[in-house]
């Protein structure tokens, strides 16, 4: 947090230095109010996607109420004011993930979008027959399908580092895998499925030692640890604004300045040019060179809001608290006759796998939801992960700051209630 | 738990943790195979003709409660059936688990009446179909995936 204050703030979940208070954090969040079928809502499916604070659909509303007017474009004040409120947001994700300079933040759709700008304007020129793409079983479909896209067009082959029966990353293989023709390294900080926190720092700094550029993928890192991309000295890192309570329709993209600098552009359009003629045409600089198009101005001034949310309450608190509500959720679970955790890694976030007997993880869903409880079952756009345990599907709950321990309990008794109507 | 009880019924569980007609048999003359992309559950679906007479029909596959016993159940009802009057069963089983008022007290329906409860659980009505558009493409006889998506 470079730019940010951190100051406590008495109207949100954070109090003392080194504490948490996820009750006061829930206030925060209109939806957690709501019943399903008569029942409080138990949501539990942070990890496809994460509430949001009042003050982020406040700060929507504002925008489009007040504040609304194409960006870099008028001389008017609605244009000049909206542009500010963009750039500051620039300067927000840059100073949350601590970036060098803001020019080195560029907004997208989701991390989706980001992996994939990555793989066709810094990947795709650089790569031909023969050299290789690494990435590791672990990740989402949106890390895997841009670089097979890629790797179709240029002849390169895709490499994939697998894991242990734990979930985690061997290593070893990744350190033979990472060979001379490796052009580009793609992992997840953590894992969607399963919660495996990576060692990416670790990852990168064998990558850099062969001068390997490495390309985390954040999207569920972002709402539950510190990230500091100078300190990780990756070239590329990718968030999700609708994963770290923000809204959907935005991410972004952090590049190193001169990796992005030395990249040609993704999209052709408004913005992404300095002039037009029909001979030639002069590209913006970094990053509006990246940005063909009106983007999604409220997205981004929204993002900006979360992170300033997200800054109030520390994400430091909010990570060691989840660690607590992680090993309680954990325990619970293993308390439960014929619940099996899939995804024992060492480090995790807030991520359990498991399955229920062998009852299928859908008729498990189906009963959780009448109990107010949302939990994801399925692949979880991870099916090599799924493939690699020999698996279809598993039931995933996701937490986040604002779930409890009580809430966990809940899940408890709603498992119980699965194993009775299947007769366990 | 009585939305519940009405989607898990006590034939539903009995399908599910006994399928019937759950094999591969010697010499099917159909086949073909369903793929729900959602929850990764699949199911091959055999047929037997005789003419216009479906001789046997039997499947294979992993899946929900759901999706096993309507394969499980399915199966038993369609033996002796003429092509056209599975097509027909289908449609009233389609309306049945949609909600589709002109779908209920549809006498050929017999124990496929146990889905009822599915037309109040909307994410579920793919694994109660999904088998049901699998046998239709081995009666159609293509060759390709059929996918509920």
């Amino acid at each position: 947090m470079t730019t940010t204050a951190t100051t406590p703030d008495p109207s949100t979940g954070s109090t003392k230095a080194g504490s948490f208070d996820p009750i006061r954090a829930r206030r925060d969040f209109p939806i957690l109010t709501r019943t399903i079928g008569g029942k409080p809502l138990v949501y539990l499916d942070n990890a496809a996607t994460a509430q949001k604070p009042q003050v982020v659909i406040d700060t929507i509303r504002r925008y489009y109420e007040s504040q609304n007017a194409n960006i870099h474009r008028g001389v008017h004040r609605l244009s000049v004011d909206a542009t500010r409120a963009y750039e500051q947001a620039r300067a927000k994700v840059a100073g949350f993930i601590s970036a060098a300079r803001p020019e080195e933040i560029i907004f997208v759709r989701s991390a989706t979008e980001a992996i994939n700008l990555v793989a066709q304007s810094y990947a795709r020129p650089r790569l031909g027959a023969g050299d290789e793409v690494l990435i590791t079983t672990l990740e989402h479909h949106s890390n895997i399908v841009p670089w097979q896209i890629v790797c179709q067009q240029t002849g390169a082959r895709l490499r994939v580092v697998p894991i242990n029966d734990a979930g985690e990353l061997e290593m070893e293989a990744y350190g033979k895998l990472l060979g001379p023709r490796t052009k580009i390294v793609a992992v997840a900080h953590i894992s969607n499925s399963l919660g495996t926190i990576n060692p990416v720092k670790e990852i990168i700094a064998i990558a850099q030692r062969q001068g390997v550029p490495v390309l985390v993928d954040g999207a569920q890192a972002a709402p539950h640890l510190p990230i500091d991309v100078q300190a990780l000295g990756c070239e590329f890192y990718a968030i999700s604004g609708h994963k770290m309570f923000g809204p959907s329709g935005i991410g972004a993209l952090y590049g190193r300045f001169d990796v992005l600098d030395a990249m040609e552009p993704y999209q052709g359009g408004g913005e992404m040019i300095l002039s037009v003629t029909f001979d030639k045409t002069i590209y913006n600089h970094v990053p509006h060179k990246f940005e063909a198009g009106t983007p999604n101005i409220a997205g981004a001034i929204g993002l900006g809001a979360t992170i300033d949310y997200l800054d109030t309450l520390g994400l430091d608190k909010i990570a060691a608290y989840e660690q607590g509500l992680l090993d309680y959720t954990t325990k619970t679970l293993a308390s439960i006759d014929g619940v099996r955790l899939i995804g024992t890694a060492r480090h995790k976030a807030a991520v359990v796998s498991f399955l229920v007997g062998d009852i299928h993880p859908h008729d498990v869903g189906t009963i959780l939801d009448q109990e107010g409880i949302a939990v994801r079952t399925g692949h979880h756009c991870a099916q090599p992960v799924m493939q690699r345990f020999g698996l279809t599907a598993t039931v995933r709950a996701s937490l986040a700051l604002y779930n409890t321990e009580s809430e966990i309990d809940v899940l408890g008794a709603g498992l119980r209630t699965v194993l009775e109507v299947f007769g366990s | 738990m009585t939305e519940l009880t009405d989607l898990y019924q006590e034939l539903i569980l009995d399908h599910n943790r006994s399928p019937r007609n759950c094999r591969r048999p010697v010499v099917p003359s159909r086949q073909a195979e369903g793929y729900n992309p959602l929850c990764g559950d699949r199911v091959t679906v055999y047929v037997s003709l005789d003419g216009e007479v479906l001789k046997d029909v039997s499947f294979e596959g992993s899946g929900c409660a759901i999706s096993t016993a309507a394969a499980s159940i399915m199966t038993q009802g369609l033996k002796g059936k003429s092509v056209g009057e599975a097509r027909a069963l289908f449609e009233k089983f389609r309306r049945l688990v949609t909600g589709d008022p002109t779908g209920d007290g549809e006498p050929e329906l017999g124990k496929l009446h146990a889905f009822g409860g599915v037309s109040r659980f909307p994410a579920r009505v793919k694994c109660a179909t999904l088998v049901w558009h699998t046998l239709m493409a081995a009666l159609n006889d293509r060759g390709e995936v059929v996918s509920t998506e």
